[in-house]
């Protein structure tokens, strides 16, 4: 078992970026990340899940039968979910309303479960909360940068602030499911190009890309 | 290194589990739920000082099987209602939620109704999930909303329902006082008002008039037996 290192949290953050690299956890990034607050709540919504969660399977692996390791995974996920539900519902109804169904939809988010899975339940307490904070981290930055995009082109603000000039047409579609695509791809298109052309330099931004 | 698959250690590990888990939900829910309770009222108070603004006081009714008009915990309403009085104790108007079958989901919305010429004088979404930037337009567009700045919803001679049902009619198109101009692009989200303003409206208008004397003044119902 190797010791905890940068790399626990560095790996979420960049090489192995939920969102844009592994690609996991797509349903809530694009159904939600219509404005930056949504996207904001989401990813630290997820964070949390994943940090709270990662920690208590970590801390109770080596008690937990191999048998009934997913169920019992589930139920620790759900009930933190329920937890951050409440939580939000007590702190504005107004952004819970706007985040609707996909707050109880972390319990599903393929990247919680697979966190669980591969790496909370299989190293120690302090390596699976790095790896959560940078997950979570990444997580919550990919959001942001999609929502962002979303909510400056679709309602030309920013946080709910006046970011375009008054005269801009609004790319309604931005804010439409379809927008978090379009919006979707062309990050991916820049962070592979990116990544591609770093690699090339052998800059240490391409340290382990593609791997 | 994990624990043997044992039936006794699986038992174990999932009842284990599954209590503490119902524990850590009921703990958050004891410490939100009165939070939370009070951001449902607040937020319902405030959608009804917003399309009946000049209410101070507020009365909340319901109105029974026998169509009779009776006090009533909002909380316990799944469409409250309200009758607004100001500073002297005089009847201001009603503030009344209605809810109908939306594009996608129910669309929950309240209207302010006033007994001076019997119109609907203001409206608010409270809740929907039309489509964003298109059928939310319900909420945001200002020809839209404009409908609802007067909308006529006179009582029927026999009193039993509305002179003329509330009717969407093809943006541009409103000639009637009683009539509301869709949007274009977003006419199911337009109709569904529509149409749960006029379902409303039947039930309630038709009952306000007819007791208008006895709520006009807030002060009036305590004396009563």
């Amino acid at each position: 078992m190797s010791n905890p290192s940068t790399d626990d949290f560095v790996r979420g953050l960049w090489r192995q970026n939920p969102v844009f690299v592994q690609l996991l956890g797509l349903c809530p990034a694009l159904a939600v990340s219509n404005s930056a607050i949504n996207s904001l709540t989401m990813g630290l919504a997820t964070s949390f899940v994943l940090l709270a969660s990662g920690l208590v399977i970590s801390s109770i692996r080596s008690w937990v039968p191999a048998d009934v390791r997913i169920v019992t995974y589930i139920c620790i996920i759900a009930s933190f979910v329920t937890c951050v539900d409440f939580t939000i519902k007590a702190i504005s109804l107004e952004l819970h309303k706007s985040l609707g169904a996909f707050i109880s939809l972390i319990v599903v988010n393929c990247l919680i479960l697979g966190r669980a899975e591969s790496f909370a339940s299989r190293n120690t307490p302090v390596r699976a909360v790095l790896d959560a904070l940078g997950m979570g981290a990444g997580f919550t930055v990919s959001l942001l940068l999609i929502g962002s995009v979303r909510e400056i082109l679709g309602s030309g603000t920013l946080f709910g602030m006046a970011v375009l000039p008054a005269g801009f047409q609004t790319w309604t579609v931005m804010i439409l499911p379809s927008g978090g695509f379009f919006v979707l791809a062309l990050w991916l298109l820049i962070i592979n190009r990116w990544q591609q052309a770093a690699e090339r330099t052998g800059s240490p931004a391409a340290e382990g890309a593609g791997k | 290194m994990t624990a043997a698959s044992t039936p006794l250690a699986m038992f174990r590990t999932v009842v284990g589990v599954g209590m503490l888990c119902a524990l850590l939900i009921v703990g958050v829910y004891e410490a939100t739920a009165l939070r939370i309770a009070d951001n449902e009222a607040r937020a319902l108070e405030s959608a009804v000082l917003e399309v009946l603004p000049q209410a101070k006081q507020l009365r909340s009714i319901a109105l029974s099987a026998g169509r009779q008009i009776v006090d009533a915990e909002p909380a316990d309403q799944p469409l409250p209602a309200f009758l607004g009085y100001d500073d002297q104790g005089d009847l201001v108007g009603a503030a009344i939620t209605a809810a109908g079958m939306g594009y996608q989901d129910t669309i929950e919305v309240i209207y302010a109704y006033s007994f001076e010429g019997s119109k609907i004088v203001g409206m608010r979404v409270l809740q929907s999930l039309e489509t964003p930037g298109l059928g939310t337009r319900i909420e945001t567009d200002p020809d839209f909303t404009a409908n609802f700045d007067a909308l006529d919803v006179a009582v029927n001679a026999a009193g039993s329902g509305l002179r003329n049902p509330l009717t969407t009619v093809p943006q541009g198109t409103k000639t009637e006082a009683w009539q509301i101009d869709a949007i274009t692009g977003a006419t199911v989200s337009s109709e569904a008002v529509g149409d749960l303003l006029n379902q409303s409206a039947q039930l309630w208008v038709p009952v306000l008039v007819r007791d208008a004397i006895q709520l006009m003044r807030l002060a009036d119902r305590e004396e009563q037996p």
